[in-house]
């Protein structure tokens, strides 16, 4: 009751959460089971089974894998476990019976199969009062924050369940997220931009980030991204409360934002049905993809930062090879995904009004069938996976919704990065490493490899401008001419001959080279040629 | 100069004081003032030209040393006329005369150019002194690690007599000891190593064994050089050379032999027996008399020609003068060796020479034969068996050549067997179904040719495009076809599409609209919306709702438009240089000529190709980023050739937990090494062992090999030895 006490300041439904949350904590004591929502049980008496195919799994996995009732699953012999762990590497999936999808399987079988802890993790806020709900994990999965429409913000730790702040901002709250750690979020609101603290603590008001539509934190440059209503594309550096760069789109209102986790490129999606891709260092956006017909209602981009899906009004979902800029697959759903969000082990979450589902494997062959399916009260507002877990937390017109996805999360986690797990002190202590690691936000590009590569454009610029400085190319190498001969063979021409023949060489040895190397990347026409060789002219007269 | 003109001033003052009076004196006193005036004036013009004095009036007192007359100059020789009379003054008239001839010292240099001089020697030798420096000063900074102070003291081991410096010997035994050791000159106490050890310790260090090294090889190689040049010169084959050498060479002895005889008679008689030796062998020979076969020729040239004759006449001088005996021998010997030749030639018959017909003929030294001949007997025989072997050889090439004529015509026929084999195998006794593999057995018809049409057009096309479509396919769509296949929901649209037409192909991989219209399939999803559980039920088609909804929305245009004016964009722009009316006719609604446009619009170089040519629905933004480029490396750092290499080296990781402990510790050592407590010194001369070479360069100076003292002056060095030392 205490959490209830200190919250009470707050307006209105300010508490809801506050008891929903003492409810969970003393129900999962108590019953020692999660409360499960029944809604989607009406597969309830199939089977389901979770296989282990790994040896080390995580502690932070949804827990026990072995299904006692079903031991042929459960490999006997050494043998039998180094194969099942050659297959793949901490890949832990559902799997149904014969001819049973997994897609049937309801949240609540899930839940009931795996142990207590992993099943405390599926849980729902029923929060009705303040409209749809937007979400936002920390890197480290350790730490939820909530942002209902109509002002409901509240941050918790959601394993212990245990409130950080709850606060009605009594403004309409369109995006939020967390920045670079736990004790401090930026929240959109109708006009400006707020950072609040972890006690709810108002920090900052940015008048400059003017009706902002969606947000992403950038971790290694400490850079915040904002969408605006207006069609500006906003960075503020969070580390010294600059605003880095404020780029005009040109696109009009910006609903459809991701960041490319592995360089930091941050992906819009227009109404004209492009994505574009953007750098706070370039005006014009680095690329710009046709990708749908009608807008793009949502985008995502995978770990890797190689694959990204879109989905437009036109109900297509395309994966994108973002490496080729080449589309690999499109799928058609049933009423087109409004939100879409990958997983660290590159599930394709999508949501389709009340109905979230989740694919698999969507970079290689997505199947006809989603992986899992699970139907909401009303239609959702934001999705996002738990980094660290195999939870999909989904934010909708009555609350939210944590629910189960087996093999979404990664197992291992490098604690030295982000620790799910981590102490205050050690939050303080990476936190300072983070801040001397900036990355600064001019080397944000496509390729994040650029800082290691030689500029050869000045390079070559100074190299030139060297060379006419001086009056000769200090570099170039002097032509070749031949030594004189003493004795017999030192003709003029004989001579010029000489140095000819050295002249090409260099050329000559690379060509060598590119036709070994073409010799060996085609071994099979030199065996169709074989039988050719033999053959002789004169056999087309055979008769 | 001065002082006159200072006195002028002066008189320019009286002259006008005196002007007043000009009217009350007389004539004589008009003309002086005239002349005073006249000096004033100039005076006043500022003239510096001076009258020369002139003397108006006799006087008595005329100075012995005004010689009057300014212009002349007194010459010496007129002064000292009357002293030459006298000849006791004769010495002295030469001295002056001597003097006389003399030139006068040069100026010494201003203060400037002395100055200047000495500082260009100064910085001269600075610059000496420093070069040397400058191996020492690379090396320490190419070193990959620097351990000061540099010069390390080396670990050495205390000497005993250090340590044992207080002891002496006491007791009686000890004193015995000690006494013997004295007598064999043993070391006793403070030099623990006899003289002689201590000598062969000395005796060559590390360094000057390094030098002698060098030395030797120095010798060496010069031998080397000499020898080689002798070789050179005995291989030239102009006989003007080698008459030079011979000459030059007999002239040498001839020399020698004099200053011999001078200095040193003994050594002279050696020589004398030298040239004695040629003698004798000019005796033996028949050289330089009338039996060569040019003699022979110009003894009948000589009658009419006295070139020749002369010629002949030097020959046997020549003769003579080889045959003549050199020692100072009685001069009836001389007589006697004047005609001795002559008399021997007589004395010895030809028949000597003759070979004998009843001799043995199994003695070579008999047959009357040089030896020379005698050898070319038995190599008869071998050049014979020598050309035996070539016959042999010749035998072996022409069985080589009907082997190989007979393994090629048994090889043709081989390859004709294989090749009706080849033929026949797979079309006739094997069949086709024995070789899955199909390109032999696709490629075996074409070239076999029959009265019956083996494979028509159709056949052709058939087999080709179960080829050729799937990678358009690919090319089109990755992957794409493979689900659709595999789940067959749809049919696919590329099969039909690789029928068209080439052209077709192509322009489908450019058009945007088949890019864009990858068939997507559709998901089964046991729950679905509300919204579209709806429209199902009501029967509306959701695929029409969409298409009139989007119907207006020309997004592809939009995007292509976009994407062209990027490309313009993008291109470099042509330069028209084109003045209208220039060289022709120009106004209103008259164009310049093609031509003229022609050769005046400089079209730059096509850029780069654009990234995204082969992707029509995506536009790749070119423009460099200048900011991040800032950040990256622009030069190439020292050792490094090439930007891959230097690439390379940075991508490798430091970290101790990508490397082994040993090669972290190798990658993070310290370039600089100091230990604490220790003073670091300024470099010196001692530390870089500038000194030793120094060192070694004098006592080249000083010491020559013997070598190189024998060999000729003039011959050049061996260029890399010069080198050498140079460095």
């Amino acid at each position: 009751m205490t959490l209830l006490l200190t919250h009470s300041q707050t307006e209105g439904g300010g508490s809801v959460l506050a008891a929903h949350l003492l409810l969970e904590q003393q129900v999962g004591a108590v019953v020692g089971s999660a409360r499960c929502d029944r809604s989607g049980a009406r597969w309830a008496g199939c089977s389901c089974t979770l296989v282990a195919s790994d040896v080390d799994f995580c502690q932070t996995h949804t827990g026990a894998l072995e299904d006692e009732s079903e031991p042929h699953l459960v490999p006997n012999t050494a043998a039998q476990w180094q194969t099942a762990a050659s297959v793949t590497t901490g890949s832990l999936f559902l799997e149904g019976d014969e001819d049973e999808d997994t897609c049937t399987i309801a949240q609540a079988d899930i839940a009931a199969a795996v142990d207590l802890a992993a099943s405390a993790k599926r849980f729902e806020l029923q929060l009705d009062r303040f409209g749809p709900y937007r979400l936002s994990y920390t890197r480290n999965g350790r730490h939820l924050l909530l942002g209902g429409r109509r002002g409901h913000v509240a941050a918790l730790d959601w394993h212990t369940k245990s409130l950080m702040c709850e606060i009605n901002v009594m403004e309409t709250v369109t995006d939020l997220t967390w920045l670079h750690t736990e004790t401090m979020f930026a929240v959109a609101q109708r006009k400006w931009l707020y950072i609040y603290d972890n006690q709810g603590v108002e920090l900052n008001c940015l008048k400059r980030f003017h009706a902002v539509q969606r947000m992403e934190f950038l971790p290694y440059h400490f850079l915040l991204a904002t969408a605006s209503e207006t069609g500006f594309l906003q960075y503020l550096d969070i580390s010294v409360g600059k605003e880095v760069g404020t780029i005009c789109t040109k696109a009009g209102r910006l609903a459809a934002m991701a960041q490319n986790p592995s360089n930091a490129v941050i992906h819009l999606g227009h109404s004209s049905g492009t994505v574009t891709l953007w750098s706070p260092s370039a005006k014009a956006p680095l690329v710009r993809m046709l990708c749908h017909r009608g807008a793009v209602r949502a985008v995502a981009v995978d770990t890797s930062g190689s694959y990204m899906a879109t989905s437009g009004l036109d109900h297509k979902l395309h994966v994108y090879d973002l490496r080729a800029y080449r589309r690999l697959h499109s799928l058609l759903l049933p009423c087109g995904a409004g939100l879409l969000d990958f997983s660290q082990r590159g599930l394709l979450g999508a949501a389709c009004q009340e109905v979230v589902q989740v694919y698999k494997d969507v970079s290689v062959c997505p199947s006809q069938k989603p992986y899992v399916c699970h139907a909401l009260p009303s239609p959702s507002h934001s999705l996002r996976f738990c980094p660290f877990e195999d939870v999909l937390g989904v934010g909708h017109g009555q609350g939210f919704a944590s629910l189960l996805v087996p093999g979404a999360g990664e197992p291992n986690f490098d604690a030295l990065e982000n620790n799910p797990f981590r102490s205050r002190k050690q939050r303080q202590e990476w936190e300072v490493k983070a801040f001397l690691e900036k990355i600064p936000s001019e080397l944000i590009s496509l390729d994040p490899r650029q800082l290691g590569q030689v500029d050869t454009v000045s390079l070559e610029q100074q190299h030139k401008e060297r060379a006419e400085r001086l009056g000769y190319d200090p570099e170039a190498k002097e032509p070749f001419s031949p030594r004189r001969r003493l004795k017999g063979r030192d003709s003029a021409s004989r001579r010029l001959k000489r140095r000819k023949e050295v002249a090409a060489e260099e050329q000559r040895a690379l060509i060598r080279k590119s036709l070994a190397a073409k010799a060996e990347a085609q071994p099979a026409p030199s065996k169709a040629g074989a039988p050719a060789a033999c053959r002789s002219a004169l056999d087309r007269f055979q008769k | 100069m001065a002082a006159v003109e200072e006195e002028d001033p002066c008189g320019r003052e009286l002259a006008l004081s005196e002007e007043d009076e000009v009217e009350e004196v007389d004539q004589e006193g008009a003309a002086k003032k005239h002349r005073q005036l006249v000096d004033a004036l100039t005076a006043l013009v500022g003239g510096k030209r001076r009258r020369a004095v002139e003397r108006t009036e006799a006087s008595a007192q005329i100075s012995e040393f005004d010689v009057g007359g300014g212009g002349d100059k007194v010459q010496l020789s007129e002064l000292l006329q009357p002293v030459s009379a006298s000849p006791a003054l004769r010495p002295i008239q030469k001295q002056l005369k001597k003097a006389q001839q003399k030139k006068a010292t040069e100026i010494p240099l201003s203060k400037e150019e002395t100055e200047r001089v000495v500082r260009e020697a100064a910085y001269t030798q600075t610059a000496e002194a420093l070069n040397k420096w400058d191996p020492v000063v690379k090396k320490n900074r190419r070193a990959e690690q620097l351990v000061f102070p540099l010069q390390q003291e080396s670990m050495t081991i205390v000497p005993i007599e250090e340590v044992m410096s207080g002891w002496q010997a006491r007791t009686p035994l000890e004193q015995e000891i000690f006494s013997l050791l004295h007598k064999t000159q043993q070391p006793v106490k403070d030099p623990l190593l006899t003289p002689q050890e201590k000598i062969s310790l000395k005796a060559m260090s590390l360094e000057e064994a390094k030098l002698r090294r060098m030395e030797l090889q120095r010798a060496r190689a010069l031998q080397s050089y000499y020898e080689a040049k002798a070789r050179r010169e005995r291989k030239v084959k102009s006989k003007k050379f080698h008459k030079m050498l011979r000459k030059g060479k007999s002239r040498k002895v001839l020399q020698e032999f004099e200053t011999l005889r001078k200095c040193n008679p003994e050594a002279a008689l050696e020589q004398l027996e030298k040239i004695e030796k040629a003698r004798i062998e000019e005796r033996m020979s028949l050289k330089h008399q009338n039996k060569g076969r040019w003699a022979k020729s110009t003894v009948i040239m000589a009658k009419y020609d006295l070139q020749a004759r002369q010629a002949m006449q030097e020959q046997l001088a020549r003769n003579k003068e080889l045959t003549q005996k050199v020692c100072p021998a009685s001069e009836s010997e001389e007589e006697e060796a004047g005609d001795n030749p002559e008399a021997e030639k007589d004395l010895v018959p030809d028949v000597v020479n003759e070979r004998h017909i009843g001799m043995d003929s199994s003695n070579p030294w008999m047959l009357g034969r040089t030896p020379a001949e005698s050898k070319e007997e038995p190599n008869v025989p071998a050049e014979d068996s020598g050309e035996s072997e070539g016959e042999g050889e010749e035998l072996l090439m022409a069985n080589e050549k009907d082997l190989l004529q007979e393994s090629d015509g048994q090889w043709q026929s081989l390859k004709h067997q294989r090749g009706s084999a080849g033929l026949q195998g797979p079309s006739k006794e094997e069949g086709p179904a024995d070789a899955p593999p199909s390109p032999p057995s696709r490629e075996q018809p074409f070239l076999s040719e029959k009265l019956k049409r083996v494979r028509t057009l159709e056949d052709l096309e058939e087999d080709l495009e179960p080829e050729a479509i799937p990678q358009e396919d690919e090319m089109l769509q990755p992957k794409e076809a493979q689900p659709s296949q595999s789940v067959g929901a749809e049919p696919p649209l590329q099969p039909q599409a690789g029928k068209s037409k080439k052209s077709a192909k192509h322009q489908a991989l450019i058009d945007l609209e088949t890019v864009l219209a990858g068939a997507p399939y559709p998901t089964q999803c046991p729950l679905v919306p509300a919204v579209v559980q709806d429209e199902l039920e009501s029967g509306i088609s959701q695929r029409q709702v969409i298409q009139e909804a989007f119907a207006s929305d020309n997004v592809i245009d939009d995007f292509l438009k976009e994407k062209r004016e990027a490309e313009e964009a993008s291109k470099p722009k042509a330069i028209d240089l084109v003045l209208p009316g220039w060289g022709e006719w120009g106004g209103v609604g008259l164009q310049p000529s093609k031509k003229k446009k022609k050769r005046f619009l400089i079209k730059p170089a096509p850029g780069p190709p654009r990234k995204d040519r082969h992707l029509p629905h995506v536009l790749l933004n070119e423009q460099r980023n200048i900011l991040a480029a800032a950040h990256q490396v622009n030069h190439l750092p020292f050792p490094f050739e090439n930007s891959q290499q230097f690439e390379r080296s940075i991508q490798v990781p430091v970290g101790s937990t990508w490397n082994t402990q040993r090669a972290f510790q190798q990658l993070t050592a310290p370039r600089v090494i100091t230990q604490p407590g220790q003073i670091i010194h300024p470099i010196t001369a001692e530390d870089a062992n500038l000194n030793r070479q120094g060192d070694r360069s004098t006592a080249k100076v000083g010491q020559k090999p013997d070598l190189e003292l024998s060999l000729p002056p003039r011959q050049p060095r061996p260029p890399h030895i010069s080198k050498k030392k140079d460095r």
